[in-house]
């Protein structure tokens, strides 16, 4: 990656420009950038950008991460981005660790393409294992670097030095050398060393403690600055005007119907918006405005996915997993089980609609935006606007949480569009309506599950088949539909995220086979949503486990060990149901309407060891499901910011739980037509349950994701669960109130217990 | 042009708007900088957009600016600020209840305005009053110890024959 030319981007190009270090006395100033609490201070960040910009963004450098000031302050330049989980405190954590000093006195600027390294997206749990650690790396290379400097200077060997609170001193004690005096504001000009020696984790004195989150105190008083509050002068507010029906094209536009709001209607193509100097008026217009859509009814509806799915038409099957001989065994067991799990549509669903500001003028464009992977959307817009890449800019702001990728990169697509058309800075921010019925769609799932016991009541043999939409190979970005409209090529397929792992049981089976039916499409346009692919399998894998523990009359917990030998999965399955105080016995339970639950898993197979247990009460005359209590043992291998990490886990429990319970994007032939909170409800309040958090700390081990793993046991956890309460088998997501009170109606005729 | 007058965070405010049907989220963030609220869905029912009006939580998406005149707006940056922020606001820092944030604006004042009335609001009380503020993160539970942290400490304090909650 070439370093990008100082000068075009400086604070003197955007004051003269109309910057937004003169946005007014209500927003810090430092809203050009990111950032908000101490490290926003205005003019601090953005003399730090000034000072940076013609940086290398290099990350096989030192200097692509880091700036060492001459006062000894460290600016560190990260890819990754915070989306609301906590790596804008993590990141500086392993950082200040590694080089040797305070948290405080490192700057974090985040995604910005004019100066951070491209790290890939944040996104599939890399944060921290993957970018947290290189800049790790990257640190311990500098920490080197600055021992070096201090050797020659003080005329002893580096062995005998040591860097600690910002300083290189003798290891013995004596006067050392502030970081700031080796080489403040000067390149470090080395290149990052893969063997640079880390530090001992057991001398750690900020990783793995809880480090309280720089934007937190600005967020709860309302300054931080979200990309939805950035403005620029001479900005105008656009709306996008998107089809009544996916597919559908503008027949007639009758401009006349916005007759006394003062908005101006912007069309490319088919590519229809609204723009206004007032925020007001760009939703009125765009509730005025006036379309005759063609008709377009391309749609499957919500209600035949499922048995579209097994009708293709197919791209191709393919074989994930073949152990031993599960067909063989299968069809030679004198009883076989089977169960068929589905899972639905979903949609990240953000409290915020998605939001974008960009400024194209002169050939050059630049966005504020809350993008998972700025760097990628810097080399999209660039193609669909036809602008030389040098000419692109991405700043990372924050928005409302995404979990994958949700309508983010679509509303700078079309912010973009329009200000390229009235040639001002346009703020285009989406309503509930398109957030709901247009953001990308977690994919639907389905999955069959074939199983027999031996004589000891152990699992014999194994088979998953799944049906899959089959992602785009090298597909560059999620299709953007403002581009697609506007009638500008890009290239169209399917994106979802890695969507077929876990599939199989995390326990000795001598007989598994785990095969895909890929789709050739998937019925709304798909991307990745949080642990993609893994909730659903998990919820398959682990309550087709359970149900075969119920056949085998065994304890679901003690079935699991008797396979389980890794010593980390079974300490967090353990830990897991002692936070709930399991007793050992089989499901379902002989009376009561409470029951208990649990799942386990390894995520992808090889990174974070989780395990969800919870206990539920069923309402058997309502089919409400009330969960009492939700208990989680997570290994991540090291923890770098202890309160952050619960705070992850938290959501993912709780975020799952909600999508288990209430959530399916509802469709019919022509469009979404669940496109607000009361049509597609997620979890409140009285509905959340008490929650048991251990997590285990292992500070020898590499430092694993945590913003999905704990997701995925959640689903059949609490299937596991209601079957243990009332003998109920719930395989179809959501569970919700009707599909249980049917399921337990179903279950009394054919005679189970009422 | 039609004015509108009303109080914010103490200060009178005089605003001219040309549809008095225009939301007061919108006035409050463009017309007078107060982007502490948030657009969440516009129908009232996420509550991001929370404000007091004349110290009930409402909901400013839904609230034509003709309805506050005369009236008292107290918004999320005026209950306090990042270096003295409300005892609601240094409970929700002490307890990190913030993931993405989005939606905590609608959290924090519709707290304080139940503890307010409630000082000694319990976790029952709390649950009912966030009843209609959806959290997308999964940071409920951080938020209701934020809360019950408020409501401990105005019952901690009137225990000892103080009135004053500590912060």
């Amino acid at each position: 990656m070439s370093a990008v030319p100082a000068g075009i981007w400086s604070r003197r190009t955007f004051l003269k420009s109309g910057g937004a270090m003169i946005i007014g006395a209500t927003l810090p100033a430092a809203a050009w950038a990111q950032g908000s609490g101490a490290a926003a201070m205005p003019g601090t960040v953005g003399s730090a950008i000034d000072k940076a910009l013609g940086k290398t963004l290099d990350a096989a450098e030192v200097d692509g991460f880091f700036a060492v000031h001459a006062d000894g302050s460290v600016t560190l330049f990260c890819g990754k981005v915070d989306l609301g989980t906590g790596l804008r405190a993590a990141i500086p954590q392993m950082a200040a660790e590694e080089l040797g000093i305070d948290f405080a006195r490192i700057t974090l600027i985040e995604g910005d393409t004019a100066l951070t390294p491209d790290q890939g997206a944040t996104a599939g749990s890399t944060g921290i294992m993957r970018g947290g650690v290189q800049i790790r790396q990257a640190a311990a290379t500098a920490r080197e670097a600055l021992i070096r400097i201090a050797a020659e200077r003080l005329g002893r060997p580096a062995s005998e030095l040591e860097a600690v609170n910002g300083e290189v001193r003798p290891k013995g004690g004596g006067a050392g050398i502030n970081f700031g005096a080796l080489i403040g504001d000067k390149r470090f000009g080395v290149k990052l060393d893969p063997k640079a020696p880390l530090r001992d984790p057991g001398a750690y004195t900020l990783v793995g403690k809880p480090q309280a989150r720089p934007d937190v105190p600005a967020k709860v008083t309302g300054r931080h600055v979200y990309v939805h509050d950035f403005t620029l002068p001479g900005m105008l507010h656009g709306r996008t005007m998107r089809p009544a029906s996916v597919g559908a094209t503008p027949l007639a536009v009758d401009e006349s119907s916005l007759r006394g709001i003062r908005a101006q209607v912007v069309r490319v193509n088919n590519f229809l918006g609204v723009v206004a100097e007032d925020e007001w008026d760009a939703v009125r217009a765009a509730r005025a405005l006036k379309v005759t859509w063609s008709k377009s009814e391309t749609l499957m509806g919500h209600g035949a996915v499922r048995e579209r799915m097994r009708a293709g038409p197919f791209e191709a099957d393919e074989s994930l997993i073949k152990t031993g001989d599960a067909r063989a065994v299968l069809s030679a067991a004198g009883k076989k089980f089977t169960a068929s799990y589905y899972w639905p549509v979903q949609s990240h669903a953000s409290m915020g609609p998605s939001c974008a500001v960009a400024d194209m003028r002169d050939g050059k464009l630049t966005v504020w935006s809350a993008s998972q992977a700025t760097h990628r959307l810097r080399v999209t817009l660039a193609r669909l606007l036809a602008v030389p890449p040098a000419g692109v800019r991405v700043v990372y702001l924050d928005g409302s949480g995404c979990y994958g990728m949700n309508g983010h990169d679509d509303a700078a697509a079309d912010a973009a569009l329009m200000s390229r058309v009235v040639g001002k800075p346009v703020r285009v921010q989406w309503s509930r309506e398109d957030e709901h019925g247009w953001d990308p769609k977690g994919p639907p799932q389905l999955l069959e599950m074939e199983g027999a016991l031996t004589a000891e009541g152990r699992i014999a043999a194994w088979r998953t088949e799944m049906w899959l939409p089959k992602a785009t190979a090298s597909l560059p970005n999620v299709p953007l539909l403002g581009p697609q409209d506007a009638g500008i090529s890009q290239p169209m397929g399917i994106s979802t995220g890695l969507i077929t792992q876990n599939g199989n049981p995390p326990y000795a089976v001598p007989n598994v086979d785990v095969v895909v039916h890929w789709l050739k499409d998937a019925p709304l346009r798909p991307s990745n949503i949080r642990a993609p692919g893994k909730v659903a399998n998990c919820f398959a894998v682990e309550s087709f486990t359970d149900e075969l523990a119920a056949a085998a009359g065994r304890d679901p917990v003690e079935f699991r060990l008797e396979g389980l030998s890794d010593p980390r999965g079974v300490e967090v399955l353990k830990r897991t149901v002692a936070l709930l105080g399991w007793q050992p016995r089989p499901s379902p339970v002989r009376s009561g309407n409470i029951g208990r639950g649990m799942a386990y898993m390894h995520y992808k197979g090889n990174e974070t060891y989780v395990a969800v247990a919870m206990e539920v009460r069923v309402n058997r005359l309502s089919g409400e499901i009330q969960v009492r209590r939700l208990a989680c043992a997570h290994d991540c291998g090291l923890v770098i910011n202890a309160d952050s990490l619960r705070s992850q886990i938290e959501g993912s429990l709780l975020q799952t739980l909600s999508r288990t319970l209430h959530e399916e994007v509802k469709f019919d032939r022509a469009r979404v037509t669940s496109t607000d909170w009361a049509s597609y409800p997620i979890l409140t309040f009285p509905e959340v349950p008490e929650v048991l958090i251990d997590v285990i700390d292992r500070p020898k081990e590499p430092p694993l994701g945590a913003g999905e793993a704990a997701a995925t046991p959640v689903p059949a956890a609490l299937a596991n669960a209601i079957f243990d309460a009332c003998g109920v088998r719930l395989r179809t997501v959501p569970f919700t109130r009707e599909r249980v009170k049917a399921a337990l109606i179903q279950h009394r005729n054919k005679g189970g217990k009422a | 042009m039609p004015t509108y007058r009303f109080s914010v965070n103490g200060s009178a405010r005089a605003v001219q708007v040309q549809d008095g049907q225009q939301p007061l989220l919108y006035v409050l963030r463009n017309s007078l900088g107060l982007t502490g609220a948030k657009y969440g869905c516009g129908l009232g029912q996420c509550g991001a957009c929370t404000v007091h009006v004349d110290g009930n939580a409402v909901r400013s998406c839904r609230l034509p600016v003709s309805a506050v005149q005369g009236r008292r707006v107290t918004t999320i940056e005026g209950l306090g600020t990042p270096e003295q922020p409300h005892p609601v606001q240094a409970a929700f820092i002490a307890e990190q209840a913030a993931q993405c944030g989005y939606c905590v604006n609608g959290m924090v004042m519709t707290s304080a305005a139940l503890l307010a009335k409630k000082p000694n609001a319990t976790l029952a009380e709390a649950k009912a009053a966030l009843a209609g503020n959806l959290c997308r993160c999964g940071t409920h539970h951080r938020i209701e110890r934020a809360v019950m942290r408020v409501s401990g400490s105005a019952r901690k304090s009137a225990a000892a024959g103080n009135d004053k909650v500590q912060s």
